[in-house]
């Protein structure tokens, strides 16, 4: 039902080009893990690898205690969920459904109880009939779901499952994948390149960039102690000041030489890092709060960004004091 | 003005194709001894005479058979080649893909005496089997083509994922790649048997005794027009046009 994932040292190599670069990862049962980065990073390559569509140039994969060399897909603990779905377009959303398990040798009406179940379980109920041309692009996604979690296997991979839906459909089905996930207790390890998605629905999250990775943690610490340039600025917009001798460009500050890195949201009028006077330079209204730009009096040259509060008078010109309530300082 | 000229044009063209064969079914009824104007009358005579001709009754036996086992070679084949060379880069995948194509650009005559020399070389007997492989040589490009062009990412990744649900290789094939291209198989399926059904010049060649209805009807013609022919014909026609709307009903229609 559910199992760990341990990879250790994973290289992957096209011919020249190099997809993943020493790569270890441990992944715990049940565990929900994200793994995020942008296009090429080799995410879908890791993915993949887990999967068995590809053999990995170097190191091991162990999926609970065995080692997952020279295994196949169909042998494998794991089921995928695929981008473009990929469901069986001549059969009904049962016969979908219960694919799997009629690989497995289970009698038809066993598997057909069982594929109304997982049908039930995506909130398809009574919709066994059906054929995947009748359906939105949502309850494909649904269904593709159901068929691969219909086999219980230890581990499900999602490939930018929620990738061609459109925003307000991802962020309900978000919802429902988390839900599902705690339901099943499967261990779930997705892609996807939305850190908000990644956010939303991660015990962890798997920064990688490059084909390696850059960051593992939960989603506030990556987002708020985030360990690299890249990932501070991956997860979200940021401000990064650079800090020498305990001075960045407006003044004294306590800390290390490095990068300053400083979310636009964690500057406000009461944080304990001052950055001092500021003048608004531009300011857009988003709704949620005010994206404006600022330059500390004592530099000019240094344009901050800022989300105010929507009661904020912005007009360009007003001055604030500013400071910062988090922030962490990178020394790369 | 245009309109008109245009609809005398489509009326023109169709009469060009299908005059002959209008003429030969008409004189099929023909009462008389010979299949020229004037028309004499309606009789199902001709009819009754061929379908009562046990050497054309076995001819068109043996016509249908080859033509349904030959197809059904070609397609096999056809079908496995043109899975395997979508889905994997093979290097010569491109000589492999026009070595297979090649047949259709040969002359049936070419192939048809190619195929008699290797027969006569290596003692294989002269039979509606060797002709049935001359036909799967003509019909596999076809059914290799067809398949192939229908092939795509769509078809990839259903495989992909029922081989991650736990297919085999075969039940891959089986249940998921052929039924996802059941409209370009079937198309390919009954293109080969009509023109397995029609083939004349490796039939002539390649079989002895037992012979396909095109043989037939040739040493038919050889003892002069009989009404005979024409209605022999007209049955050989009746077959092709319930083959295409066949295809037209089932495999054009469905497509969602």
């Amino acid at each position: 039902m559910t199992a760990a994932v341990s990879i250790s040292n994973v290289s992957q190599r096209y011919g020249q080009a190099t997809a993943l670069t020493q790569v270890s990862l441990e992944i715990e049962a049940g565990e929900f893990v994200v793994l995020l980065g942008p296009s090429g990073c080799g995410k879908t390559t890791l993915l993949n690898l887990i999967g068995g569509f590809t053999e990995p140039t170097e190191g091991h994969i162990l999926i609970g205690t065995r080692d997952m060399a020279g295994v196949a897909p169909k042998d494998r603990p794991t089921t995928t969920v695929f981008q473009d779905y990929a469901l069986f377009p001549h059969m009904t959303l049962r016969d979908n459904v219960a694919f799997g398990l009629r690989m497995r040798g289970m009698d038809r009406a066993k598997r057909s109880a069982k594929a109304e179940a997982m049908l039930a379980l995506v909130g398809l109920e009574g919709r066994g009939d059906r054929r995947p041309h009748e359906l939105s692009g949502g309850q494909r996604q649904r269904v593709a779901l159901a068929r691969a979690l219909a086999v219980e296997p230890d581990v499900l991979l999602l490939d930018e499952p929620l990738g061609a839906l459109d925003l307000k459909l991802r962020r309900q089905m978000q919802g429902e994948l988390k839900a599902i996930q705690r339901r099943v207790g499967t261990t779930f390890v997705h892609v996807t390149h939305d850190q908000e998605e990644a956010m939303a629905i991660a015990d962890r999250i798997v920064v990688m960039n490059a084909g390696r990775i850059e960051h593992v943690a939960p989603p506030r610490e990556v987002y708020l102690q985030p360990k690299t340039l890249f990932t501070a600025s991956f997860m979200g917009e940021i401000n990064r000041i650079p800090v020498q001798g305990g001075n960045a460009p407006f003044g004294p500050v306590p800390a290390p030489d490095g990068t300053l890195c400083i979310r636009p949201e964690a500057l406000s009028p009461h944080g304990s890092l001052r950055i001092g006077l500021c003048r608004i330079d531009d300011a857009a209204f988003f709704g949620t709060h005010i994206r404006a730009h600022v330059s500390p009096l004592t530099a000019p040259d240094l344009r901050l960004v800022v989300h105010l509060p929507q009661s904020q008078p912005v007009e360009p010109g007003r001055v604030l004091d500013l400071g910062a309530e988090t922030y962490v300082v990178l020394t790369e | 003005m245009i309109r008109m000229l245009s609809w005398a044009y489509l009326v023109l063209a169709y009469a060009f194709i299908f005059l002959p064969v209008a003429v030969l079914v008409a004189f099929s009824f023909q009462n008389g001894r010979l299949p020229v104007p004037p028309f004499k009358g309606v009789t199902l005579d001709w009819y009754g005479k061929v379908l009562g001709n046990d050497d054309l009754t076995a001819a068109l036996l043996n016509s249908f058979l080859v033509a349904v086992v030959s197809s059904l070679v070609a397609l096999i084949l056809g079908f496995l080649a043109a899975h395997a060379l979508a889905r994997v880069r093979l290097p010569g995948s491109a000589l492999m893909r026009g070595v297979l194509i090649a047949p259709m650009t040969v002359s049936t005559l070419i192939i048809a005496l190619g195929l008699l020399n290797l027969f006569t070389l290596t003692g294989v007997r002269l039979s509606l089997w060797a002709t049935g492989i001359g036909h799967v040589v003509i019909n596999l490009p076809l059914c290799f083509a067809i398949p192939y062009a229908a092939m795509g990412d769509h078809q990839r990744n259903a495989e992909r994922a029922a081989r991650d649900l736990g297919a085999p290789e075969w039940k891959v094939l089986t249940l998921i790649s052929a039924p996802m291209l059941a409209a370009p198989l079937a198309a390919a399926f009954f293109l080969s048997v009509t023109f397995s059904w029609d083939e004349f010049i490796i039939a002539f060649l390649l079989t002895r005794f037992d012979v396909t209805l095109p043989v037939e009807i040739w040493s038919m013609l050889k003892s002069g027009l009989s009404p005979a022919t024409n209605a022999v014909g007209s049955l050989v026609f009746l077959v092709s046009v319930t083959l295409v709307i066949l295809l037209e009903l089932t495999v054009f229609r469905k497509r969602p």
